[in-house]
């Protein structure tokens, strides 16, 4: 650490303070440091640390069979874990050409904008909490525990579900779940516009969110924010429209944009997919065709040698999956993810410079990180 | 152990990836078309696979190719997805590959760039044309040993600052160090100093 400086040129001479934040420190959301140079209550400027959560998920990966990497990609995003397993199983069909029956693109469809609806309300309760509203907190983790549900009726999982397999998925939906899945829809709707009424027009939210952390388009897309960040900022890249995967391409939705790219803009981009989101599973779940949920997959998987990229919009974006096949073993020769979270959190030190201290809380909050997958 | 490793491969390691050429009535997109002009040398090599192409392009014309696939109207590739690197040790032409997942937000098209580099040979740092690959260099260069010239700010980001060695290196044992460290004390101890010394401090 370097010996605080002292600024010239203000009112009065005011020394640099440097201080820690983390890693264990509640509004991180998990294992996260940021060092931070301040001058009085403003940052100066912020580096952030990472690696108290490296499982080596990309190593390890090299030396396990194919099926067994799936279990792996749960641990990564594990707030929308179903996500990353479509995702890796998506990237290795694509290697094995593999044709998925339409049923399984839907269920799996359904699933993954499941997920993304849990996933936005743990981000939306945490963030409002982080910022002082604690009401939202319970609200939003009342309507993720519906969703946990359906995940357990589905999978027997509430948090890590392994719920993919590649080549389709591991079993049926169970009788009525496709019911119970619209029922949700119905009581969803009204809660989003619950959670608006406590922050949208709320003075205190205006204030704290409006005009923080801006960043135009065009930076934000050069430095690799994706997802929500990069759609507040008016970049409309979803890999939804842009590279449709699983049944997206049959699928009737907008993506939202924001306008000025500060933290109110991505509070609103989310807030708008939760309505998508709700408006997807409705289309998706009454239109699941009937038919085999597995497609024809040989009973050793090793894929010819090659290698490709695949990529999926997950909750926090863009995410990834680099594999290369050497052809001759049952295990992928390079296994590697291009995690979201990752690329985000690198624009934080952008985002919160010249912010006070309690505005870098909200930043962290507004990029939507989850340490697990930062790190791998 | 004097005798051959339990775990020895059963087949010989891969000697690098399988880069298909594009069959001969493929349609090369545009924006390849156009960086073999403007950047001449610059496309050592074309590979087409599943849909998706790759240019493999010298070391030395890297950041003249990079320029110019973000700046050309035709080319228009504002955002670095992902860079990443594989490891293929047996392999004559240098052991690395550094990859570069390139997207278009205007056009919406995609490519792959890729640099085949020696182990100790230095690359050209991309920060300069895509920030977005601060982080994603400082990776590779802490799993892989990469060395990038011209990077702000070259350290390791997800292992502790004082490890030894390049975890995803192929050379590199799934259980880390400690066991190949313990057949060679002098190197184990050192460790351990150095991470005394950390503790410390």
């Amino acid at each position: 650490m370097e010996t605080p400086s002292t600024i010239h040129g203000a009112m009065f001479d005011t020394s640099e303070l440097v201080i820690n934040m983390g890693p264990q420190h509640p509004s991180t959301h998990g294992v996260l440091r940021v060092i931070l140079r301040l001058d009085g209550e403003k940052v100066v400027d912020a580096e952030v640390v990472i690696g108290y959560l490296h499982r080596g998920i990309e190593k390890l990966s090299e030396n396990r069979n194919w099926t067994q990497i799936i279990l792996l990609t749960d641990r990564m995003d594990y707030v929308a874990a179903a996500t990353s397993n479509v995702g890796y199983c998506e990237t290795v069909e694509k290697l094995m050409q593999i044709d998925v029956p339409r049923r399984a693109k839907y269920i799996r469809t359904v699933l993954m904008e499941l997920q993304r609806i849990a996933s936005h309300c743990l981000w939306v309760g945490t963030h409002a909490m982080d910022i002082g509203a604690m009401t939202v907190f319970l609200y939003a983790f009342r309507e993720r525990e519906l969703i946990l549900d359906l995940f357990e009726e589905f999978c027997g999982a509430r948090l890590t579900y392994n719920s993919m397999r590649i080549g389709g998925l591991p079993q049926d939906i169970p009788p009525g779940w496709d019911k119970k899945v619209l029922a949700f829809c119905d009581i969803m709707d009204a809660k989003v516009d619950e959670y608006e009424t406590l922050l949208t027009h709320n003075r205190i939210w205006l204030e704290r969110t409006k005009g923080i952390g801006v960043i135009g388009g065009a930076e934000a897309a050069g430095l690799g924010l994706c997802g929500p960040a990069l759609r507040g900022s008016g970049v409309a890249r979803d890999v939804r429209k842009d590279e449709p995967y699983a049944a997206y391409d049959e699928m009737d939705f907008d993506v939202p944009v924001g306008v000025a790219g500060d933290t109110y803009d991505r509070y609103l981009v989310r807030m708008e997919e939760f309505r998508q989101s709700l408006r997807i599973i409705r289309q998706a779940t009454e239109g699941i065709p009937e038919g085999p949920i597995v497609g024809k997959v040989p009973r050793l998987i090793k894929p010819a040698a090659g290698e490709t990229y695949h990529a999926i919009e997950s909750p926090k974006g863009e995410l990834g999956y680099f594999i290369v096949s050497d052809g001759k073993s049952t295990n992928p020769y390079r296994f590697r993810v291009r995690p979201p979270s990752f690329c985000n959190l690198q624009a934080l030190p952008r985002l919160v410079r010249g912010h006070l201290v309690a505005d870098v809380v909200a930043l962290i909050g507004s990029i939507d990180i989850v340490l697990g997958e930062v790190d791998r | 152990m004097a005798e051959a490793p339990e775990h020895a491969p059963k087949v010989a390691a891969p000697t690098g990836p399988v880069e298909p050429a594009p069959p001969a009535d493929a349609a090369v997109p545009v924006f390849i078309t156009s960086l073999q002009n403007a950047v001449p040398g610059g496309v050592a090599q074309l590979s087409l696979y599943l849909g998706d192409w790759t240019v493999i392009v010298p070391a030395s014309h890297l950041l003249a190719a990079a320029q110019h696939l973000r700046d050309a109207a035709d080319c228009a590739f504002d955002y670095l997805s992902d860079l990443t690197a594989t490891d293929w040790p047996p392999r004559a032409e240098g052991r690395f590959d550094v990859i570069y997942m390139l997207y278009s937000t205007r056009h919406r098209h995609r490519v792959r760039m890729k640099v085949k580099i020696g182990e100790n040979q230095p690359l050209a740092s991309v920060t300069g044309i895509w920030p977005a690959a601060n982080w994603l260099e400082r990776e590779v260069f802490d799993m892989f040993g990469v060395n990038f010239t011209g990077h702000p700010d070259l350290r390791r980001i997800l292992m502790p600052e004082d490890w030894q060695g390049y975890p995803q290196r192929k050379d590199y044992p799934l259980e880390g160090p400690g066991e190949l460290l313990m057949e060679n004390p002098i190197d184990w101890l050192k460790l351990r100093q150095a991470r005394d010394e950390a503790d410390i401090e």
